[in-house]
């Protein structure tokens, strides 16, 4: 009854498109946490290495999941800064005095006004992120030895990374815009399939904080654990 | 209780016609009461400014009861002013203190072309319920009383939604300027009831399409409408408006 383009461009159905894209993407990232909390693990990366062979192994299917996440990271872009343009749009003269929240159940804040700017940080936080460990390490990674086969060292290539203070300040910034756009995020997503109930809703805007807060907090200990903890002090 | 006066300085936006730029001009009301309404307000202002052969701040305005949904502009970034749950009349000049300086400017949205003032032309609305905000009833002999049974929880909730006045509030607050909010209460109300289910799909269909239709913007979920709404409708409305759609993209009716 609904013409599929419509169903994906409405102001309901866009946003169902941003939903399931972005929630979609939270699961990647906690996965992603997940793998990388192996380079807690102190012995000189050999758990960490196997977890990034493991991906090696895949051989070309890699590249088809890595081409899915991709496919699912510009639909997210595309519906976000699309959508972005036409909320632009809709008040083309805005208010001198700038809006002021009433309170009480509004979510009027820094991170639900500027999901666009923190969204635009984390597009080309991605395009410096998988150029810096995902494309260089097809080309100038070192090699190390995994269960007897050879394999990247993604480990020296990390720690040689974080080693420098401007690696380090760079993933912790784009960090904080991670935790503004999910602070957000996860609670609109869940609203905007519908998922909520006013009795629900404090509940699911808290889980969001809880979810922002780890997920952000968590990439943010890789750099300085790795920087101020994990490397050896320079001789 | 002695009755103090209030001095205040006012910022208003005067614009001529549609077309025209606008400007923010400044009034000096003196010789408030806190007592007075905002409207009774301006209407001082603006007996002072016929008197001196001046052209009066334009603003809509019917009931001055908060029931009916004319009245509305934004008082300092507000959108119905200070005070929750509440229509501009019905904003008292207690709020404010001797001395303040009080902007005033008209809701702004591309889909609300301002037409004088602080007057805005609001009949997107319109057109919204014409696209399916309403039931369409076949002739024939009276329904017996209480042949069709609802729930009281759900009644309840329906009257909920039902509350909405059309004001325009909550386009005004939202920074994208959506009307969610509006489209939802009414998408809701009647999905709700018996007499509108035979036609939710076909109304949610047709009354969002016709929401963007209007220019509005998309809902990203703020919530600053049910902050301002005078009659405190839940975005929980927008939520089932959200769910009826998806029902619609799934089913015939």
């Amino acid at each position: 009854m609904i013409p599929l383009k419509k169903a994906l461009t409405s102001p309901v159905g866009r946003k169902f498109v941003m939903s399931i894209s972005g929630i979609a993407l939270v699961l990647f990232v906690i996965v992603h946490l997940l793998g990388n909390l192996t380079l807690y693990v102190p012995d000189g990366g050999e758990t960490f290495n196997r977890y990034a062979a493991g991906f090696e192994a895949m051989g070309p299917f890699l590249y088809v999941i890595e081409l899915g996440l991709l496919a699912v990271i510009l639909i997210h872009i595309g519906w976000g800064i699309t959508t972005a343009i036409k909320n632009r749009k809709a008040r083309p003269e805005d208010y001198d005095e700038s809006t002021e929240t009433k309170g009480g159940p509004s979510r009027l804040s820094l991170a639900s006004k500027n999901m666009i700017v923190s969204g635009v940080v984390l597009g080309f936080f991605l395009i410096v992120h998988i150029w810096h460990f995902r494309v260089r390490k097809d080309f100038v990674g070192e090699t190390t030895e995994v269960d007897g086969q050879e394999a990247t060292n993604l480990y020296a290539m990390v720690h040689e990374a974080f080693a420098d203070p401007f690696w380090v300040v760079f993933y912790v910034g784009c960090m904080v815009f991670l935790a503004f756009h999910l602070r957000h995020g996860f609670w609109s997503a869940l609203q905007s399939l519908g998922a909520m109930k006013p009795e629900w809703s404090k509940a699911i805007y808290a889980i969001g904080f809880f979810v922002a807060v780890v997920l952000a907090v968590g990439f943010m200990g890789i750099p300085l654990y790795i920087y101020f903890v994990d490397l050896p002090p320079p001789v | 209780m002695a009755d103090e006066t209030m001095d205040l300085t006012l910022r208003v936006w005067r614009q001529n016609g549609p077309d025209d730029k606008g400007r923010f001009e400044e009034y000096a009301a003196e010789g408030i009461s806190p007592h007075s309404s905002f409207l009774e307000m301006l209407d001082q202002v603006n007996e002072r400014l016929i008197h001196q052969g001046k052209e009066p701040i334009a603003f809509d305005s019917d009931c001055r009861e908060g029931i009916c949904g004319t009245c509305g502009f934004v008082v300092n970034g507000q959108a119905h002013g200070p005070e929750p749950a509440t229509t501009v009349c019905q904003l008292h000049m207690r709020n404010f203190s001797d001395g303040d300086t009080i902007t005033i400017e008209p809701w702004r949205a591309k889909a609300f072309p301002v037409i004088k003032d602080l007057v805005v032309d609001r009949e997107a609305f319109d057109r919204i319920i014409s696209a399916g905000g309403y039931v369409s009833v076949g002739t024939g002999p009276k329904p017996d009383a209480n042949a069709v049974k609802v729930p009281k929880p759900i009644s309840d909730k329906a009257f909920d939604s039902a509350a909405c006045i059309g004001c325009g509030a909550c386009v005004a607050a939202c920074p994208n300027a959506a009307a969610s909010l509006f489209t939802g209460a009414k998408i809701t109300h009647l999905a709700l009831l018996p007499q509108g289910r035979p036609e939710r799909g076909q109304r949610v269909k047709n009354m969002v399409h016709q929401m963007e239709e209007e220019g509005f913007g998309n809902c990203s979920n703020i919530g600053e409408c049910e902050a301002v709404c005078p009659k405190e409708i839940s975005v929980s409305n927008i939520a089932k408006m959200k769910r009826e759609y998806l029902r619609a993209l799934f089913t015939d009716s």
